[in-house]
């Protein structure tokens, strides 16, 4: 550290400070942005070369119980991609799942400097923060499943919404989670008590409570403003996968009630149609929606021809599926905080619903006004690997390589869409917003998705190239932290990467009305629940704000 | 967390010995001596309260510095061809550890419990299962139906703690409880009010015959003769129907006590049993081990390189093997050339018999019939240094405290301390 260094004679995008492909320097010291340093930094001369900050995966499963039984159950996902020992770095293997070094490496090497797991169950952070130590290069953070949490639920079917915020808040304390996660909001305890069912309705009422998932999405969208989180309640939509779901998204929108919330995977959740049939796209409703409605950001949830792992929270979803596979399958029910479903998957051209997920993903992509809330993702692994990044950006920049893809696809779906009538082709500005700066920006990671002064040196080269899936595969210089971790197409150094976490304050006093439900309940001592300290080597506090509108 | 008052108790200790992550142990610390005032068991107990033993490292059974030690173990593992490090029994740090000087050295991991793992992995990689954590028992269960395995020997405290108890959904008394195979060993299983277990007893040689008829008959399938095993069918059929019957069944087996060529088959034809349950109630499977660090074992080296167990690294990449990376078919051909055996938790899990120089990295205590080339006593994860284990439902990772000052270095001090030396050899 204290280290210098100049990139000179680079193409730079940045976006949040207004710099579209001007060739001028970016001077850092001591892991930030500065205005200048000293004649004899070290000089990194981009010429033919764009500069910009690394990228930011919102949404990704890399982390936890889930995601290791993933690795675990598929030997098979691993033994075709290995990653051989090289110089100081670790051993390991690849696949839709890789393991936790390679995971880093390989979000590096295309220029990813920061990624965020996406669901974790209170009693599971532990677990995930001990991968995340794991995960090298990447700064990290979680979020926490909270919307099928019976201790919750009870305080909001009693109407006690005080206590239900401090608990929200002591929870998230406690696991040194990041942002709230609603996954099938309310769906576990059908599921879980005996009928093999799922909550398909906002305004159905959840067995075992005097609850409805409306209730569940409206108080947790309020908690994460009123606490002022950096980031809002992140929604994973109750009937993902279904026929005329798009009705079921609308909804959870507009129960935000004009308050900030992000809808994660839109694409799962954007299909129109009659519940059983084939989907058809209802892109342009979502699209339409969100475009008027500045308080609602997604993800798109792209999916990608080729393999995958679905593994979900969303364990009913899996059970569905599995029945029409008859494939390997694993269920795990969590500690009543959570539930899980993973099964290997593959998306095929020729198959007419997966060919029109993948077109209803890129309409939503190129039918957004605004980049800035509709970023990128494959909710890694389930629509495709975060290896599939480049394909992904090179579908967006690239009108007559999509419509060639779109061709080999199955006929029927891709009529049943609008994708063939899109000429749009995405800026570089604009691929910047939707894989950097918008998904910082949502985060409310101030220091990341941009190269302005004082901002975190997390920062990509590329060399230019009409490909843009060649060029964005493999960054030709990837700057973490102010050091030069890959350099020429080398790995330099490992590095550790930080965790992000809140630390929202609450009344102490809650302690007293969630201390007898663990005693009652949990299956480790109230005392031993919160993850300490110890879990976190380079831990980053998140200052919560004030409280949103 | 575990606090202590001023008298050297402790309280809300962990247990790192009983698998199910027991946690509101009261224990008392003098010196070096522990004593379990609340909340022991037979297992707890002995694994907390055995004494401190030998901490001085050996070679060959003399008394040397740990520098010494730590020496000549590097020594010995550079210098081989294709090391074993097996036991591995230790905390998520001591696993971290081990691993990485495994990918150093381009050697074998394997666990002192695969062998019994493997009869659960093996079933997970073919075709996955449903499982369930001990909270949602606790809360949901209404049915438990162990097969093959007198839980109370192993986990004596299963029963009092997430069966005899009322949870959210269902109170312990319209909670029932059924054994298939063997009985069990005493009167943990009766519940509070007397009632006690059905038991269908057999040999554990008919046992894979049973659980597959019981199949069958969750299945409505027609079956053409009246007993198998000696468990009467119509018993089985009134066991199906229950299963069924049931709001959330849970079969628990524990992996170690299936002791029979191709227990996998058994387990895989139990969780298939599950699956087909589901189809109209729910039903669970739980698994039970996660004594001697075999779930922090197979999780740490399922994160870094995608597989459970039994990974070699030989040839600078992670490569799975379920059978030819077995720590006894390895030592039997001969095929490695120098063993590290770590055994942090227990003193009486000592190295197999071998004619290959060997690295032991142990509880103090061990009495070896013939001294191991080295001898590194290390200190328990839990009672000498803090750390972290995983409980046998997986998802749970325990933080251990560190009870009492014995001096001793952790197993991830002493392995980190042999891979500086390994890397100082391969680079002079
Ligand atoms: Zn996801």
């Amino acid at each position: 550290m204290g280290s210098e260094l100049k990139i000179i004679n680079g193409r730079v995008y940045d976006p949040i400070n207004d710099i579209d492909g001007e060739i001028r320097d970016v001077c850092i010291r001591d892991g930030k942005i500065v205005e200048s340093v000293a004649d004899d930094a070290k000089v990194i001369d981009a010429a033919g070369k764009v500069v910009m900050p690394g990228g930011v995966d919102m949404h990704c499963h890399i982390a936890g119980h889930k995601v290791n039984l993933a690795r675990k159950f598929q030997p098979e996902d691993h033994r075709h991609d290995v990653q051989p020992r090289v110089g100081a770095l670790r051993s390991g293997t690849g696949g839709t799942v890789p393991s936790t070094f390679t995971t880093g490496y390989r979000y590096a090497t295309l220029g990813y400097t920061t990624a965020m797991e996406a669901a974790v169950p209170p009693m599971g952070a532990r677990h995930t923060l001990e991968e995340l130590h794991d995960t090298p290069v990447v700064d990290k953070g979680f979020y926490l499943l909270l919307a099928n949490n019976v201790c919750l639920n009870q305080l909001l079917e009693q109407g006690r919404h005080a206590e239900f915020r401090d608990a929200v808040a002591w929870w998230l304390n406690k696991s040194k989670a990041y942002a709230i996660k609603l996954v099938n909001p309310g769906g576990d305890e059908p599921w879980k008590g005996r009928k093999n069912s799922n909550v398909h309705d906002l305004d159905q009422p959840i067995s075992g409570f005097d609850l409805t998932p409306r209730k569940i999405i409206k108080a947790l969208i309020d908690v994460s403003n009123d606490l002022g989180l950096p980031h809002p309640a992140h929604i994973h939509c109750n009937n993902l996968g279904h026929s005329g779901n798009y009705a079921t998204t609308l909804e959870t929108m507009k129960t935000a009630d004009g308050r900030r919330a992000h809808i994660t995977h839109i694409q799962f959740h954007s299909y129109g149609g009659e519940v059983g049939k084939n989907p058809t796209s209802a892109a342009r409703q979502i699209v339409d929606y969100i475009n008027e409605h500045p308080n609602i950001s997604a993800d798109v949830g792209q999916v990608m021809f080729g393999k995958a792992t679905i593994m979900t929270a969303d364990a009913p979803l899996t059970w569905l599926l599995r029945n029409m596979s008859k494939d390997k399958w694993i269920n795990a029910d969590t500690e009543c905080e959570s539930g899980c479903g993973i099964i290997p998957f593959s998306y095929q051209e020729h198959v007419y619903t997966h060919a029109i997920q993948w077109a209803i993903g890129l309409e939503l992509f190129l039918l957004s006004k605004d980049p800035w809330r509709m970023v990128l993702s494959t909710d890694h692994p389930n629509g495709g690997s975060f290896e599939n990044y480049p394909r992904l950006i090179r579908l967006l920049m690239d009108k007559p390589f999509r419509d060639e893809q779109a061709k080999r696809a199955n006929p029927k779906a891709i009529a049943n869409t609008s994708l063939l009538d899109i000429d749009r082709e995405f800026t570089m500005r604009e691929i910047v917003i939707v894989t950097r700066a918008g998904p910082a920006r949502l985060l409310g990671l101030e220091n990341k998705g941009h190269l302005g002064v004082g901002a975190d040196a997390d920062i990509t080269i590329y060399d230019e190239m009409e490909d843009k899936e060649a060029m964005f595969n493999a960054a030709r210089y990837v700057i973490k932290g102010g050091e030069l971790f890959i350099d020429n197409h080398e790995f330099r150094f490992d590095h550790e990467g930080s965790v992000y976490h809140v630390s929202p304050s609450y009344n102490p006093e809650i302690e007293r009305v969630l201390k007898p439900f663990f005693e009652d309940y949990y299956s480790v001592q109230f005392e031993n629940y919160p993850v300490s300290d110890h879990y976190i080597a380079r831990g980053v506090t998140v200052p919560t704000g004030q409280s949103q509108p | 967390m575990a606090n202590r008052n001023e008298q050297g108790v402790w309280e809300h200790v962990p247990s790192p010995f009983c698998g199910i992550g027991s946690d509101d142990l009261k224990i008392r610390v003098s010196g070096s001596r522990i004593e379990v005032l609340e909340n022991g068991d037979a297992v707890t107990r002995e694994a907390f309260e055995q004494p401190l033993g030998e901490t001085r490292p050996m070679i060959s059974g003399k008394p040397v510095s740990l520098e010494e030690a730590v020496e000549r173990a590097a020594a010995v593992l550079a210098e081989a061809e294709l090391p074993l490090l097996a036991g591995l029994a230790t905390d998520v740090a001591g696993m971290r550890a081990a691993l990485s000087l495994a990918d150093r050295l381009g050697a074998v991991v394997d666990n002192m419990n695969s062998r019994a793992a493997m009869r659960n992995i093996l079933v997970l990689q073919d075709s996955g299962w449903m499982t369930t954590t001990l909270a949602e028992v606790k809360n949901r269960a209404d049915l438990l139906l162990v097969v093959g395995t007198d839980v109370e020997s192993l986990f004596p405290r299963f029963f009092q703690r997430h069966i005899w108890v009322d949870g959210m959904f269902v109170e312990a008394a319209d909670r029932e409880v059924v054994y298939l195979g063997k009985a069990p060993s005493g009167y943990a299983s009766v519940s509070p009010d007397g009632r006690k277990p059905t038991v269908l007893a057999c040999e554990d040689r008919d046992l894979p015959a049973v659980v597959s008829m019981l199949r069958l008959l969750v299945n409505d399938r027609p079956v053409g003769v009246d007993s198998v095993g000696g468990i009467e069918i119509q018993a089985l059929k009134e066991l199906a129907g229950r299963l069924k019957s049931a709001n959330y069944g849970v079969i628990a087996w524990a992996a170690g006590a299936l002791e029979w060529e191709h227990a996998e088959l058994t387990v895989q034809i139990t969780c298939e049993m599950i699956k087909d349950l589901n189809q109209r109630t729910r039903c669970s499977g739980l698994p039970l081990g996660g004594r001697e660090g075999d779930q922090t074992a197979t999780q740490v080296c399922g994160w870094q390189t995608g597989y459970p167990v039994r990974v070699r690294f030989s040839r600078g990449i992670p490569e799975y093997d379920p059978y030819l990376n077995a720590t006894e078919r390895l030592l039997e051909e001969g095929e490695v050339d120098a063993l590290l055996w770590l055994s942090a938790y227990n003193s009486s899990r000592l190295p197999p018999r071998v004619g290959v120089p060997t690295v032991v990295l142990g509880r103090g205590g061990m009495n070896f019939d013939q001294p191991p080339e080295v001898y590194i006593p290390v200190g328990v994860p839990g009672i000498d240094h803090a750390g972290h284990t995983y409980r046998t439902d997986n998802v749970v990772a325990v933080r251990l405290f560190k009870l009492r000052d014995s001096g001793l270095p952790s197993s991830a001090q002493v392995l980190e301390a042999i891979e500086r030396a390994v890397r100082a050899k391969l680079s002079s």
